[in-house]
């Protein structure tokens, strides 16, 4: 079976018509308890004779604060969504539904649809939804990412027919260039310029090299580094086949013959589906030797990361499959003239990958039809930190900030103050209320001082201490610093060492300056972008949040209250019941007090570890006199 | 005699392999890949120290992750980090508890980040956690251990008594 047509129909048949149980099982629906979800479905069927239904587990459909999720498909009518479910709620909608032809619940969340249904309202008047656009996540928590033929069923693999059949290898690039389409793996450099750099020196390469094994390679960065966010696992779990797929387009266009796949070891799902994704894909004849029939032939491999945040660099990243240390290596020569086994070779982002079967299976045309001049198309976030609603999100490139934390995220919980968004993990920065009606795109990022990034997005309020946050990117960066050059290796450690003396109460009035010293000189003599953008997050909290660095040095104060060095705890006289509670759990046995009186807590003896804060039920633990 | 470069690419899948076999890679599996790639201990060293995924210790019986991931930190996983080292007697330098129980992994984003801070015992994953929550749960198994030792010192007991 070898053209597009035939595979189409064989998908098409497999999937018509079947009432499908749907439960999310990414790994944010498993922490969340998708699999004791699973287990009622199954008991439930078993029970039931009459609910007749196949039981399918997918990746994050992205709404992870509403997990765990049950989804019900019937032929005719459409999807319906319910969350946060227990084993309970599960059997009674299960039973509801199907026994009793009752559809809405207490957990209904939405229909995954246009139209209301039987009370419960389409996804798209919902405010976590409306305003998104899904397109890299067009699949994921739709589709069961083990079956090929549902990937298929959904448009899967016709780009890569247009492309084969329809077009020749520069055709292809001219599409990807027309789409603007720019890497998300954070720097943005436009996937079409690098891919028509390395087709014409994978000519030149052939022409030297004829009897090489292999001419250009397609690299896949699956490493996914920063440590706050999970975009590009979330595809990898919820719909392989979508880079597959951009791969071997990618492959065909700058003509290489072999891809590798370098995916986070932390990420055994995703590995797992992945491998799973290859062997479906050769078996279908949409990988290997002659795909659908034609001239054009592609290897995908998989290559495990081992836990090295730098080896998301491209040049370390080579390195690493290489057998090596992952260092980075000056740049020119670029991996697009001399890469892998100094073959060309083209490294692009998960994101970027999955973006390219759209565009030509669409047209670049009907794909650029969003974003903004610059930056076309969307972008996922992991949504995370301090706001109301978290999950994995899609937008159109050019909306605000504001829009995206206060109508999509619903705004920050406990009634508290938003005050810093940060993009671009550690290698970004830190944005201030001031700046939340930003538009998000490359550009304006860059201006702020931070950068788009692969997609975190950790949304901190009040009792965030923006020193802290400093520390904390730059203790990653320090030792992550894979040590080869001096900029980086040694003026990290000194930046950390000033941040941590701040913290602790110990810094100088000085240490100001000396940051903003230390930060340029670092972002412009480090060898590669793990030190050239390390000081982002420490440059950003200085410019935006610059009294609070006064105030640890000058007040020995953290008006976050989170500085365990410069705070100290205390029990409300008022709101103190004497339940005893906190003097039980105190792990040091700082608090001593009758019941039903007054609780006091021994400074001298308290390590803040925040334990009693945490465990009273009447707000009587204040941190510095408040109640955070 | 020096490896082919495509051989030398087989070195950190072969050390992946024995780490998830052994829990970490032990000293003669350096020496027996060295021979069979042809490369170096000293060059397998210094693989296994730049990446942080390898360990040339033993890990404990029970597992306990904690992510330190951007959203797990300012939820506070720092008070989660301190409480359990604190609860094993585990600092910066000693990730392994003494009697060989307990390992302490601290990791980046599990992708659980609504669930925010989240800990992980021998793949139990639990979300919003606190460092009371996270005492007790080393706690339950520090305790069903004891219980389990003790159970199996007095089976051991019996069928003694009854040999006699
Ligand atoms: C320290 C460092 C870490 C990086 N980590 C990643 C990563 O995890 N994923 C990624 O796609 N790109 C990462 N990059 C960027 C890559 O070097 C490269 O630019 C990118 O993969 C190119 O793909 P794109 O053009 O599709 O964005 C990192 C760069 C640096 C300097
Ligand atoms: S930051 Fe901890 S799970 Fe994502």
């Amino acid at each position: 079976m070898s053209n597009y047509t035939a595979i189409r129909e064989w998908a098409d048949e497999k999937t018509a018509d079947k009432t499908r149980i749907v439960v999310g099982l990414g790994t944010c629906g498993i922490a969340a308890g998708g699999n004791k979800i699973l287990d009622a479905v199954e008991k439930t069927l078993a029970n039931n004779d009459a609910i007749k239904a196949d039981v399918v587990s997918v990746g994050c459909i992205g709404i992870c604060y509403k997990e765990p999720l049950l989804d019900i498909e019937i032929p005719g009518k459409p999807r319906l969504s319910y969350g946060s479910v227990t084993a309970r709620d599960t059997k009674e909608i299960l039973e509801n539904i199907f026994l009793n032809n009752k559809y809405e619940h207490k957990k209904a969340l939405a229909v995954i649809g246009d139209e209301t249904f039987e009370g419960i309202p389409s996804w798209k008047e919902i405010p976590f939804f409306a305003p998104q656009e899904r397109r890299v996540l067009r699949n994921c928590g739709f589709i069961d990412p083990e079956k090929i033929e549902e990937y298929i069923a959904n448009d899967g693999y016709a780009g890569l027919s247009r492309a084969l059949v329809e077009m020749t290898p520069a055709e292809v690039i001219d599409e990807t260039l027309d789409a603007g389409l720019r890497g998300r793996g954070g720097a943005g450099f436009p996937a079409g310029r690098k891919w028509s750099i390395a087709a014409d020196n994978i000519h030149t390469y052939k022409e030297k090299n004829p009897n090489s094994d292999a001419f250009g390679y397609v690299i896949c960065n699956a490493d996914e580094g920063d440590p706050g966010a999970f975009m590009n696992r979330s595809v990898l779990e919820g719909d392989p086949h979508s880079v597959i797929e951009g791969m071997t387009i990618a492959g065909y266009a700058i003509g290489a013959t072999y891809g590798y796949i370098y995916c986070r070891a932390e990420y055994p799902l995703a590995i797992e589906r992945l491998k799973l994704a290859i062997d479906q894909a050769r078996e279908k004849n949409l990988l290997g030797k002659n795909i659908l029939g034609t001239e054009f032939s592609f290897e995908i491999k998989l290559k495990e990361g081992a836990g090295a945040f730098v080896c998301g660099e491209e040049t370390a990243l080579i390195a690493s499959i290489e057998g090596l240390r992952g260092m980075p290596m000056p740049r020119p020569p670029y991996p697009a003239q001399a890469g892998l086994w100094e073959v060309p070779t083209i490294i692009n982002n998960v994101e970027t990958l999955n973006n390219i079967p759209v565009i030509l299976a669409k047209g670049a045309e009907v794909w650029a039809e969003k974003g903004t001049e610059k930056s076309k198309g969307t972008k996922t976030f992991a949504l995370t930190g301090k706001v109301e609603n978290t999950g994995l999100i899609e937008v159109e490139l050019g909306m605000s900030l504001r829009e995206v934390i206060y109508d999509i995220g619903g705004g920050i919980p406990d009634g508290k103050e938003f005050k810093a968004a940060q993009t671009g993990g550690p290698s970004g920065g830190c944005l201030p209320a001031s700046m939340l009606d930003l538009t998000i795109d490359y550009e304006a990022l860059a201006k702020a001082g931070s950068i788009m990034g692969s997609g975190g997005l950790v949304i901190m309020d009040t009792s965030t201490c923006m020193v802290d946050v400093a520390r904390y990117f730059l203790t990653f960066t320090q030792s992550e610093s894979c040590g080869k050059c001096v900029p980086c290796r040694l003026g990290t450690k000194r930046m950390l060492e000033i941040l941590t003396r701040i913290t602790e109460g110990k810094g100088k009035i000085e240490d100001i300056a000396l940051l903003e010293e230390l930060a340029p000189s670092i972002r412009d003599s480090s060898l590669c972008g793990l030190g050239q953008s390390a000081p982002n997050p420490v440059l950003t909290t200085l410019k935006y949040f610059r009294e609070e660095y006064e105030a640890h040095i000058l007040d020995g104060h953290c008006p976050a209250g989170q500085c365990k060095a410069l705070i100290t705890y205390t029990i409300d006289e008022v709101d103190c019941t004497g339940c005893t509670l906190c003097a039980i759990s105190c792990p040091v046995d700082a608090i001593s007090g009758a019941k039903k009186e007054l609780h006091i807590i021994d400074t001298d003896i308290c390590t803040r570890c925040d334990t009693c804060r945490q465990v009273c039920n009447f707000d009587a633990v204040l941190i510095d006199g408040n109640l955070l | 005699m020096t490896v082919s470069t495509q051989d030398r690419s087989a070195l950190i899948p072969l050390l992946q392999q024995v780490q998830v076999e052994m829990g970490y890679v032990p000293r003669e599996a350096i020496t027996e890949i060295g021979k069979e790639l042809h490369v170096s201990t000293s060059d397998i060293f210094g693989v296994l120290t730049f990446y942080a995924q390898f360990r040339l210790t033993p890990v404990g019986k029970h597992q306990v992750k904690i992510c330190q991931g951007t959203a797990c930190h300012v939820q506070g996983a720092p008070l989660i980090i301190d409480a359990v080292e604190e609860e094993l007697g585990l600092d910066d330098a000693h990730d392994t508890t003494k009697d060989g129980e307990f390992t302490l992994e601290k990791v980046a984003c599990f992708g659980a980040c609504s669930l925010a801070p989240v800990m992980i015992i021998d793949e139990d994953t639990k979300g919003n956690i606190t460092p009371d929550k996270a005492r007790r749960m080393v706690r339950k198994i520090i305790k069903a251990q004891a219980a389990k030792a003790k159970k199996s010192a007095a089976d051991k007991n019996n069928g003694e008594a009854k040999n006699e």
